[in-house]
């Protein structure tokens, strides 16, 4: 039965790097066992990891599209499978399948528009594909802010990488914050939706938005208030899924799955559906 | 049009099960029927329907997917999926046939399930007439005809003959091989028998239930109901509408370790269960009114919605009977549907 393929059977990754950011967060990078990528995926897409004997859970890629060796996952450790993840090491092999979901349309309705990232804590990993998309087609595009908060300067997520590569790109301009003043920490202070209001933005950009439910409510309000439309304005969601695909039922919000019509949705899309999520 | 005589129904079975098994509603010894391979001696039973639905020939409550190896670090994914023989379903009644297209639209949607896909395309579904259907029954509802069930065979039982038609190449290969044991007829026994069904369909109870008020689209309107709050109030979270409902398809992936290795299988799963949309961070459905809320919108709202309209109930009345509360979807359909007519 060996040459029929199914989506819910996946093929081998091995762990290659595991990279601690942050107190609860670290990014493994994944290749199949020749070194190669496992598949092509597009910005805002998703993968399936599994720890055979502990399970299988959904994953957004954080390495952006572009990158052709390997794919990277920042996981939070937050359940089962990601406690295991946590503490394999290198040479550690898992399963991946997919890409699964609607990726943003990076494409088309972000070309040759001003783009402005807003991510909360471990939300800047679905951000991070599309960032560093846009950061690599850099002439596709306008200008790039990008406002990123956390809970402390430990918990801000590819800190290194935020600092050294995009704070030093030509038009990206990165604005950070953490909830509560700390030692060694001169920049701003403050939740980031009323971070996003003080910085009052020109409404004319696509706003992309990732980060705990509350954040993107408040955050999306906030847009809102200081002249956004809700159909410039984009986010990815997470629900429970098991199947990736549309069928085993637990990812929908209305008549809308997750994991194949989502995770990405325009903000006035996703005001249509029952608040379920 | 064939015919087989009742006399010879048991050669019959015997000939179907020469090349292929042969599963048909069976009487247990509490009384109820369920599908069973059929050996000889086996008796066919003459109830209405079978407790469980045949979604199981499908989409069976638990399957394996894959097994795994490990060693070490390493892993090593291993297909464990069998060459399956024909099988033929006899019996099976027109609500349950079409539960068979609401399974099919999802799970041979693309990406196509294997794992169904390889059953489907094995299996070769008898269907019955209804000639009794009963108080819970309201299959019309959703537009079935319980005297026209399809299927790869459509069948009608009278007091002493069964027929025949065919309807698929399937179907018609099936009947080609059963020739000997039937013969040409014509339908007259067959109109008469429709006609009957007919009449007990226009004095159920369930007959007037309309579907005007469901459909997709009806999100907005239909969601924020007051009426869920009562409709849900008693409801355990049991899961037994969700298990006996022939169109009920969401399911699990679990692992288990056999410890010599680890076997992925799939099993049915329920919305109505609180750990169903459970997640590290939380659960976005968290009291059993949006669990409830959920089951029977996707019934008859969001299901209709991504397929053209149809809906995801067949009216076989099942829950009907099990539902230890007596909730189901009638008085769902009665009490949130009935406001849009006051």
């Amino acid at each position: 039965m060996n040459n029929i393929n199914d989506t819910l059977i996946p093929k081998i990754g091995v762990i290659t790097d595991v990279r601690i950011d942050t107190p609860d967060i670290k990014t493994f990078r994944v290749v199949t066992p020749d070194g190669k990528k496992a598949f092509d995926h597009k910005p805002g897409q998703c993968a399936m990891l599994s720890v055979p004997g502990v399970g299988e859970a959904m994953f957004s890629i954080t390495s952006s599209p572009t990158n052709e060796e390997f794919m990277e996952f920042s996981i939070k450790k937050c359940g089962c499978v990601t406690d295991w993840l946590h503490q394999a090491e290198p040479g550690q092999q898992i399963t991946i399948r997919g890409p699964y979901g609607k990726p943003f349309p990076v494409d088309d309705v972000f070309a040759g528009k001003d783009l402005l990232f807003i991510a909360g804590g471990v939300g800047l990993a679905p951000l991070r594909s599309v960032i560093n998309y846009c950061r690599h087609y850099r002439d596709r595009y306008g200008k790039i802010d990008i406002v990123y908060g956390s809970r402390s300067k430990d918990d801000l997520l590819d800190y290194k990488e935020i600092i050294e590569e995009w704070a030093t790109d030509d038009g990206v301009n990165v604005h950070l914050t953490i909830d509560n003043p700390q030692e060694g920490w001169d920049g701003h202070v403050g939740f980031v939706p009323t971070y996003v209001k003080e910085l009052g933005f020109d409404t004319n950009k696509v706003a992309v938005l990732c980060g705990p439910p509350i954040m993107i409510k408040f955050t999306l309000d906030g847009l809102c208030e200081i002249g956004f439309d809700k159909t410039n304005v984009y986010t990815t969601l997470e629900l429970r899924m098991k199947c990736g695909v549309g069928k085993c039922g637990r990812c929908n919000v209305g008549a809308k799955y997750v994991c194949k019509d989502g995770p990405v949705f325009r903000c006035d899309e996703l005001e249509e559906l029952p608040s379920e999520y | 049009m064939r015919k087989c005589s009742l006399e010879k129904i048991n050669l019959l079975f015997k000939e179907i099960a020469k090349n292929a098994e042969l599963y048909l509603p069976q009487d247990q010894t509490d009384g109820s029927a369920a599908y069973k391979k059929w050996e000889e001696g086996s008796v066919w039973s003459n109830a209405l329907n079978t407790v469980r639905s045949p979604k199981d020939f499908f989409f069976p409550q638990t399957e394996d997917l894959m097994a795994f190896k490990t060693e070490g670090k390493n892993i090593e994914v291993i297909d464990t999926r069998k060459a399956l023989d024909d099988f033929v379903i006899f019996g099976v009644r027109a609500c349950d046939v079409k539960s068979f297209d609401i399974l099919d639209r999802v799970f041979l949607s693309e990406p196509v399930d294997s794992f169904y896909a390889l059953r489907r395309s094995h299996g070769v579904i008898i269907s019955l007439a209804c000639s009794k259907p009963s108080e819970t029954c309201f299959c019309k509802t959703f537009g079935i005809n319980p005297a026209e069930p399809t299927g790869d065979i459509s069948a009608w039982k009278t007091e002493t003959d069964i027929f025949f038609e065919s309807n698929t190449q399937k179907g018609k290969e099936l009947l080609e091989k059963l020739s000997a044991l039937t013969e040409e007829c014509d339908d007259t026994a067959v109109v008469d028998q429709k006609a009957k069904i007919d009449a007990i369909m226009q004095k159920l109870p369930l007959k007037d239930l309309k579907t005007d008020a469901f459909g997709g689209g009806k999100t907005g309107e239909l969601f924020n109901a007051p009426e869920w709050d009562e409709l849900s109030e008693a409801c355990l979270g049991c899961g037994t509408c969700t298990f006996v409902c022939p169109t009920c398809q969401c399911y699990d992936i679990k692992d288990f370790n056999t410890g010599n290795g680890v076997i992925r299988f799939r099993c049915w799963d329920s919305c109505m269960y609180s750990d169903f949309t459970k997640m590290a961070h939380g659960n976005n459905r968290l009291t059993q009114k949006e669990r409830f809320r959920q089951r029977f919108m996707h019934k008859l709202v969001y299901y209709p919605e991504n397929n053209d309209g149809l809906f995801s109930c067949v009216g076989c009345g099942r829950c009907l009977v099990k539902c230890p509360i007596s909730m189901n979807i009638v008085k769902v359909m009665k009490k949130i549907g009935g406001k849009k007519g006051e």
